[in-house]
């Protein structure tokens, strides 16, 4: 017999001292960590295009790799030790989030095919009675975009909302990803 | 050609909130409109974030003590148990559990609460914990209070302890809150109520148990949580 899933609840607005104790959530590498690293910047927005300061949002990947050191990987033993692949961070300063990561290798999506270099993302918020998944691509990977399995999935004309514009003003390559909770251009999410 | 790990279960909406819950006036701006797509479970779903012993302090699992400046935190001493298995009724061995909660006089910490209840020098209402090999939790803390809110005219959320659980994947993410027995506000509270499924609001009373409760120290609650299962259909590749 299956036993009933437990119901989320929201984060509610005061989640920081509870989960954002830990210091530099928001840095995923150290200097022994494999691959390029990228900052990701953007804002959360709201459906009436204003800033959510009380948002979370958590991100998960794979190393330069495209390994994750996770027992399910079957490539596990070539993760690199050195990257945990998660991180998260809260919208405070006017709904706006900054992550300093690498850019993740390709994942295997079936036997034969791979996916193209993508962070998943969860978006919590009071207001929000659940969570929300959706996952960043790569504006400066193009043609593996074009093949991806489940960028594919995605209404052709809301897939831009998925990928992350490349900004090379900064010392780093810089990819700006806005999260809309809703409205003409709301984020695609997905169900898990 | 790789193994790949078990394919899970997704979120069950009967049970599951929806974005959208009028009554919860936040929800309103906030909620996703446009249709979810299907999410296909490749690798970066079916794995995450790894914990261990050395992710957790000595104190984090006591919120009566992991706070003192000069003395003990004022209020009802009460001791959490629990359980987190999968819905096939497997425990979820090392799954981080985050706690954080209103002091006594529901009051919460953080500096954007305005509520004018005291706040408790010796209390700050977070901690976290390692679920055991058993699947199972305990933490000690203080009964939080009923907090006030401005949904509506005289809003008051129940008592509650905030919970978040990493599972095994990405998708197996909980964030949910704990209530108590017999709290005459939930039938009141629109963050409560947004749970579609009576059954499912249920899950998440705690029950007093008198088998955790130590004599002249504390009373216990049980607060056991359930996150996705196994899915029978296998895994699907552009072979099959």
């Amino acid at each position: 017999m299956k036993h009933m899933q437990t119901p989320s609840q929201t984060v509610g607005p005061f989640f920081h001292y509870g989960l954002m104790v830990e210091q530099d959530q928001n840095v995923l590498y150290d200097e022994m960590t494999r691959g390029q690293r990228i900052h990701i910047k953007g804002q959360v927005i709201d459906g009436k295009s204003q800033p959510v300061t009380d948002a979370m949002i958590e991100i998960w990947q794979a190393d330069a790799g495209g390994h994750h050191n996770h027992p399910s990987d079957p490539n596990q033993a070539q993760a690199d030790p050195h990257f945990k692949g998660f991180g998260r961070v809260d919208t405070v300063h006017n709904g706006q989030f900054l992550f300093r990561t690498i850019k993740p290798g390709r994942v295997a999506y079936d036997a034969e095919a791979d996916q193209a270099p993508h962070i998943n993302v969860r978006v919590f918020s009071r207001g929000m009675l659940i969570h929300a998944y959706t996952r960043l691509y790569f504006s400066d990977e193009e043609e593996a975009n074009k093949t991806d399995p489940v960028l594919n999935l995605v209404p052709a004309d809301r897939r831009y909302t998925l990928v992350a514009s490349r900004e090379d003003t900064g010392e780093l390559p810089t990819y700006c990803f806005n999260v809309v909770l809703q409205g003409e251009m709301e984020t695609v999410f997905f169900n898990p | 050609m790789q193994e790949l790990p078990r394919v899970l279960t997704s979120l069950d909406w009967n049970v599951q909130p929806p974005y959208l819950h009028a009554p919860y006036k936040s929800t309103v701006l906030r909620s996703p409109q446009k249709p979810l797509i299907p999410l296909p479970q490749t690798l970066s779903e079916l794995t995450g974030p790894v914990y261990g012993h050395e992710n957790i302090r000595p104190l984090d699992n006591d919120l009566t003590k992991n706070a003192v400046v000069n003395g003990e935190p004022v209020g009802e001493r009460i001791i959490v148990v629990g359980r987190v298995i999968d819905e096939d009724g497997r425990p979820v061995p090392n799954a981080l559990i985050e706690v954080w909660q209103a002091n006594a006089c529901g009051r919460y910490i953080h500096k954007n609460d305005q509520h004018p209840a005291p706040l408790d020098p010796n209390f700050t209402g977070a901690g976290r914990v390692l679920t055991d090999a058993n699947g199972e939790y305990r933490f000690t803390t203080i009964k939080p209070g009923a907090y006030p809110w401005r949904n509506h005219e005289n809003a008051w959320r129940p008592a509650h302890i905030h919970f978040s659980i990493f599972g095994t994947a990405f998708i197996s993410r909980l964030v949910t809150q704990m209530f108590f027995p017999g709290d005459p506000l939930m039938p009141l509270d629109p963050i409560y109520n947004g749970i579609p499924d009576e059954n499912g609001r249920k899950r998440l009373i705690s029950e007093y148990a008198h088998d955790i409760t130590e004599p002249e120290w504390a009373l216990g609650y049980r607060f056991n949580i359930v996150l996705n299962g196994s899915r029978m259909t296998p895994f699907e590749t552009k072979d099959a």
